[in-house]
């Protein structure tokens, strides 16, 4: 019984959960048309979230596709498949890890700068003074942040699969010594547009998460400095664990449109 | 003999209830404010009078009781209708509350900005007049964190002015201040009602300033309003829950 009810309460608080970032998104999408759109803070949210988080997406994808080409190289080695090794890790970088890897990164550094910012602003009655002048938080937090991440999170996605890719290439030919031309050539013939799409559409959505869940825990801390620690902590925590429960529906969901393989 | 316009009540509280964590911070507060007044609010630390205040302005919801602000029921208003009420009204927080990414100047510029106002030479001088009228005059290109906490109140108090709002609200405005900031403060908030007929409310422990700017006051006790008067009657009173709180008695032994 007692069981039942803890299981009972734990689905009662993630339904209201999700039911409070359906409206915060609901919130959102009713700012871009009703309220007024800051440009200005879209273009120095796109810097915080696009430029800055450059160098930390390049790293982690450069060595993604660099390992990943090293492991499957020297399982395929064995097959006599060397050349294969070119479109798995084009494939796996564009539909699995270039989105996801990129997605728990900028978890970890926007959505918790993003938390920070806006549970501080919160404790300190900030966002209080933003509603008493007459502006909507969501209009001028939320808005900006969000329109930011979907302009810049493609991005970062398509560079982190670039950069992986190549760090793939050069290694598997330059080190690994599989041939320059059937590894191109290969790549070139497994991968295409289903594969691209697939990534930035899954990068589109993981930013979207990341806004959400990074926002809504920003806007609700409290308690001081405490609360915007627990609210901080939570926000890449929940963020990085939706995106990797959203890939897998989202995996399935897209493999319908955009099936693996020619 | 003259018949003397009876002033207009600008808000109107009935019956407000308001709980946090389980406890009931006001059990039925009713009060009118009328227009071009000051009405100084008094209680106990941890009473409801900020609580009460930001009910004013629609950053709380009550559990039940009305608030009438203008003729509007603020109560029954979503967020985003409230924008309407909020631009007539300005907010002096206990701390300030001023954006610390930004400067004193954009910091007081902010209301202008928002309401669209594009032509920065007139957003400069706005500015630079809201300051003076605070004693701040110069002080622009500071950063929050770089001043003092009666500066932070202030350039707060410059912010929420700089739109001219009919109707001020004052939480603790001289709490923290030396006497003589606290003298200035007392002095602005009497002026606007003067010059502008600035309807006030003033959140305050503070009895010196209550006297010097008050037209009537209202004690919240226990949840409720226990007294409103004018000073004078604040002052005769024999009752003993006010005058312990005017002349500052704990009774406790030492």
């Amino acid at each position: 019984m007692a069981l039942a009810r803890y299981v009972g309460e734990i689905l009662l608080s993630f339904t209201r959960y999700l039911g409070d970032l359906s409206l915060l998104a609901v919130e959102t999408v009713r700012g871009i048309f009703q309220g007024k759109i800051h440009w200005r803070l879209v273009t120095q949210q796109i810097y915080e979230i696009g430029y800055r988080s450059q160098l930390v997406v390049l790293i982690t994808g450069a060595f993604t596709g660099a390992v990943f080409a090293t492991q499957t190289f020297f399982q395929f080695s064995r097959l006599q498949m060397d050349t294969a090794v070119g479109p798995v890790v084009s494939v796996s970088m564009f539909r699995e890890l270039g989105p996801v890897l990129c997605g728990l990164m900028v978890a970890g550094r926007v959505g918790a700068a993003m938390s920070a910012e806006l549970g501080t602003m919160k404790v300190t009655e900030q966002i209080d003074a933003l509603r008493a002048l007459a502006v909507h938080p969501v209009d001028y937090l939320v808005v900006p942040r969000f329109l930011a991440m979907l302009v810049s999170m493609p991005l970062l996605v398509a560079e982190c699969i670039g950069i992986g890719i190549f760090a793939a290439y050069l290694l598997t030919t330059k080190v690994l010594g599989v041939s320059e031309v059937y590894y191109l050539h290969n790549m070139l013939y497994f991968t295409g547009g289903r594969d691209v799409a697939m990534g930035l559409i899954k990068g589109m959505v993981f930013g979207v998460v990341i806004v959400f869940v990074s926002c809504h825990q920003g806007l609700n801390a409290r308690e001081g400095a405490v609360g915007v620690g627990r609210a901080t902590t939570e926000a890449v925590v929940i963020g990085s664990l939706f995106i990797l429960v959203v890939n897998f529906f989202l995996t399935m969901t897209l493999n319908i449109f955009f099936p693996a393989g020619k | 003999m003259t018949e003397h316009a009876k002033p207009r009540e600008v808000i109107s509280v009935d019956q407000l209830v308001q709980t946090i964590g389980g406890q009931e911070i006001l059990r039925g507060f009713s009060l009118k404010v009328y227009e071009g007044e000051t009405l100084v609010l008094l209680g106990r630390s941890g009473g409801g009078k900020s609580v009460f205040l930001r009910h004013l302005i629609g950053l709380m919801q009550p559990v039940s009781g009305t608030i009438t602000v203008d003729g509007q029921n603020v109560s029954a208003l979503k967020e985003r209708d409230l924008a309407k009420v909020r631009r007539c009204m300005g907010m002096l927080f206990q701390n300030g509350a001023l954006f610390d990414s930004m400067t004193v100047a954009d910091n007081v510029a902010f209301p202008l900005r928002e309401r669209g106002e594009t032509n920065e030479d007139l957003i400069a001088q706005k500015v630079d007049r809201s300051l003076q009228m605070v004693n701040l005059h110069g002080q622009q290109r500071k950063m929050p964190v770089n001043l003092s906490g009666g500066m932070r109140k202030r350039v707060a108090l410059a912010r929420a002015l700089i739109n001219e709002p009919r109707c001020m609200l004052y939480d603790e405005p001289t709490a923290g201040l030396d006497p003589i900031v606290a003298d200035s403060i007392d002095v602005l908030i009497r002026r606007l009602q003067r010059r502008l007929g600035v309807t006030s409310i003033v959140v305050t422990h503070d009895m010196k300033s209550a006297f010097a700017i008050a037209d009537h006051v209202a004690l919240l006790h226990e949840g409720r309003c226990y007294f409103y008067g004018t000073c004078d009657r604040l002052r005769a009173s024999t009752d003993p829950v006010i005058r312990d709180f005017v002349e500052g008695r704990s009774h406790e032994e030492p």
